[in-house]
């Protein structure tokens, strides 16, 4: 079974972000990036299914040089080899699922996962773009029943699963009210929820062995994608900062407030 | 929790390799994630984590900076690094693992015979098998040299007597490395014994009211006619130049890793500064005498690093020097223990409770302070190494 998975570079949720004064983006400065969570859920969701049926997995990266750092993190988990889309500049989720495209028609993998947001600008389009480009079956959101403590977990047992026939993936999404279960025909696009499984942290030999690993370089052009952005930013704000709660002496007076304040009872 | 800005004033992470920093990284995900939510509870109850070995084994820290034999070959600096992240957690662990890798592994993998090198190194990289370094005994421990644990040839065993103390894993070791005098020789006849647990006459006993690196088992251990096969001698090294180098490289990944207990208490203490009100609703951080004491700490972080890098680039580059090692652990360990305590004071009556982490790590820095040549032993070896005069004797 040959998985691709995307691996973006975004900015690590612990940093302190700020928006720069004109408005037109981030300041980058002092900020610290790390593999988008939903994408490393994805490579140890590949990397069970490659342990379980044999074959690899695959990541693809798109940006400048320095999201090498993070194909080297997939790497070092354990993924065979990476594929870096060398672009500089902005880009939109049609362009980003465009270049994916290319990327899948050239490595013919049987499940291509992404994460179902990345979490620096919370799109969550790329999975269903791709599959649509592709025309291939999709699941998104998955997740499974087990619990993040259970054996199953322990053991590093793959919760999207392999028909008996090797021909389809059976994948529990999480819906509004409740879990449910799909099958999707291979290839397939698949997406990953939060609590579809718990990363491995990356071993120090897997760090040694990710140095030797291959990492092919494509562009826009040799991929032949036009990817101009057809969604332009206008302004970043930062959202409001919130009031400061209060303190009720009793819970009379909580049901007061709610009541006449907040007016929400 | 990623490192605040301030305390990598003098970006030292730009002085690091991508793979130095992704194995400081990782190793320092898990010491937040597995070791900083339980370390408290086993330091007041006085127990080693033991589950955390093969946690430890699967990231693959055993051993990390060795060659082969299921190791991860890793650099000295990236060694350091992930000693100082696990010494962030607590420098009990970080002593588990300074013992099993550069006491214990790596003498068998410097001075082992082949037959012994596969014997013991997989597992022991794999945590399976657990060593302890025996060196010190009740009456000599700045003078190892004197040590009256002895070994006498007996046709293809030697039969070992004596006993060994504050010996870090004693009583959990399967193996341990043990120094001993062959006949009545001097410090030139010591060899080192690969002393196995369930041989007749071996026995390790904990040490009892430790206030101190509570996290971490210290032990006694006992010799009384034990019958250790001629193949589990280290056929590399003769006279106390075998536990010596081995010290020497402990003692460097130790001089790193301190640090690591040092920006623990200086982190916290600034958060805790900066939240504490008194007088006024300031507060403590916005009086002048806090802030000269986190000034301080930053200064002799900031200072301690970049001792302790360097030290470990020399020593990848072949070039370090066993008195370089000791100015090294002195500086360090001396201001981590400083800052710990100074952190201490900062947290008030809440910096006497284990609710906080400044007084484990202050309490365990006094250990360090005198284990692997206490802080006066280096000072003579700087001392002598400066004048030329010997000050030992
Ligand atoms: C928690 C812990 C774990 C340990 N783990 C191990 C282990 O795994 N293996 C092992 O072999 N050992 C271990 N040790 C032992 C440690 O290495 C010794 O404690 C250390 O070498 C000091 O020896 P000592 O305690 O006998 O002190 P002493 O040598 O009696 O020293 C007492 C004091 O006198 C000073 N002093 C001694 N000689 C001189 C001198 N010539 N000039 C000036 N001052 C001097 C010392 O600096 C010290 O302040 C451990 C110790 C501790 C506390």
């Amino acid at each position: 079974m040959k998985i691709l998975v995307t691996a973006k570079r975004v900015e690590d949720p612990e940093s302190k972000i700020k928006v720069k004064p004109d408005g037109s983006g981030i300041v980058q400065e002092g900020l610290k990036y790390k593999i988008n969570p939903f994408d490393e859920i994805g490579v140890e969701e590949g990397l069970r299914l490659a342990a379980k049926h044999g074959g690899e997995v695959v990541v693809v990266s798109i940006g400048t040089k320095d999201v090498q750092e993070q194909l080297r993190h997939a790497l070092a988990m354990g993924a065979t080899r990476a594929v870096w889309v060398n672009h500089a500049g902005a880009l939109d989720q049609l362009g980003i699922a465009a270049l994916l495209q290319k990327v899948v028609e050239k490595e013919k993998p049987d499940l291509v996962v992404l994460g179902k947001q990345s979490i620096d600008d919370d799109q969550n389009q790329v999975g269903q773009y791709l599959a649509e480009f592709l025309g291939w079956g999709q699941a998104t959101f998955a997740s499974k029943v087990e619990s993040l403590e259970s054996e199953a977990e322990k053991n590093k047992v793959p919760a999207v699963a392999l028909t008996a026939d090797g021909k389809a993936v059976r994948v529990v999404r999480e819906v509004d009210n409740g879990l449910a279960t799909l099958e999707v025909q291979l290839p397939a696009v698949v997406t990953t929820d939060l609590r579809l499984n718990q990363p491995r942290y990356a071993s120090l030999p897997g760090i040694m062995k990710a140095k030797s690993k291959p990492i092919e370089e494509l562009t826009p052009e040799k991929l032949g994608v036009d990817v101009t952005p057809r969604i332009q930013v206008l302004k970043m704000s930062a959202p409001p900062a919130r009031k400061a709660g209060i303190k009720v002496p009793d819970v009379a007076t909580l049901v007061e407030k709610l009541h006449n304040e907040a007016k929400v009872v | 929790m990623p490192r605040a800005d301030i305390t990598d004033l003098f970006r030292i992470d730009d002085l690091l390799s991508d793979e130095e920093k992704a194995a400081r990284d990782t190793v320092a995900r898990f010491v937040d994630a597995e070791v900083l939510p339980i370390i408290g509870k086993h330091f007041r109850e006085g127990t080693f984590p033991a589950h955390l070995v093969p946690r430890l084994a699967e990231l693959g820290v055993l051993g990390a900076n060795l060659q082969g034999y299921g190791c991860a070959g890793m650099n000295t600096v990236t060694y350091g690094l992930i000693l100082q992240e696990l010494e962030r957690g607590d420098s009990g662990l970080r002593s588990f693992a300074s013992v099993q890798g550069s006491l214990c592994m790596f003498p068998i993998h410097a001075y082992g015979s082949e037959e012994q090198k596969q014997r013991f190194l997989p597992s022991m990289a794999r945590g399976e098998r657990i060593g302890c370094f025996g060196l010190t005994e009740s009456d000599f421990g700045s003078n190892p040299g004197g040590m009256r644990t002895r070994a006498r040839k007996e046709g293809d065993h030697y039969v070992l007597n004596g006993s060994k103390a504050w010996i870090t894993n004693g009583a959990i070791a399967d193996v341990a490395i043990v120094w001993a005098k062959t006949d009545d020789g001097g410090p030139e006849s010591v060899r080192g014994f690969l002393v196995e647990k369930g041989m007749p006459g071996f026995s390790a006993r904990e040490i009892p009211g430790k206030f101190s690196l509570r996290a971490s088992v210290t032990s006694e251990l006992s010799f009384q006619d034990v019958r250790v096969p001629a193949s589990n001698v280290l056929p590399g090294v003769v006279g106390l130049k075998g536990p010596l180098s081995c010290l020497n490289n402990a003692r460097l990944g130790i001089a790193f890793a301190v640090t690591g207990a040092a920006i623990a208490c200086f982190e916290g203490a600034r958060e805790y500064a900066q939240s504490r009100v008194q007088f006024d609703g300031r507060s403590i951080a916005s009086y002048q005498l806090t802030q000269e004491k986190l000034a301080d700490m930053l200064q002799e972080i900031v200072k301690a690093q970049l001792v302790g890098l360097r030290l470990a680039r020399l020593k990848d580059e072949g070039k370090s020097t066993p008195v370089m090692v000791s100015l090294a652990k002195r500086n360090n360990v001396k201001s981590a223990l400083d800052i710990a305590r100074v952190a201490r004071g900062i947290y008030g009556a809440n910096g006497i409770t284990d609710d906080y982490p400044p007084i484990r790590h202050m309490l365990n820095l006094e250990s360090v302070f005198t284990y692997e040549g206490t802080h006066e032993v280096h000072t003579l070896v700087l001392g002598k190494a400066i004048t030329g005069i010997d000050a030992f004797n």
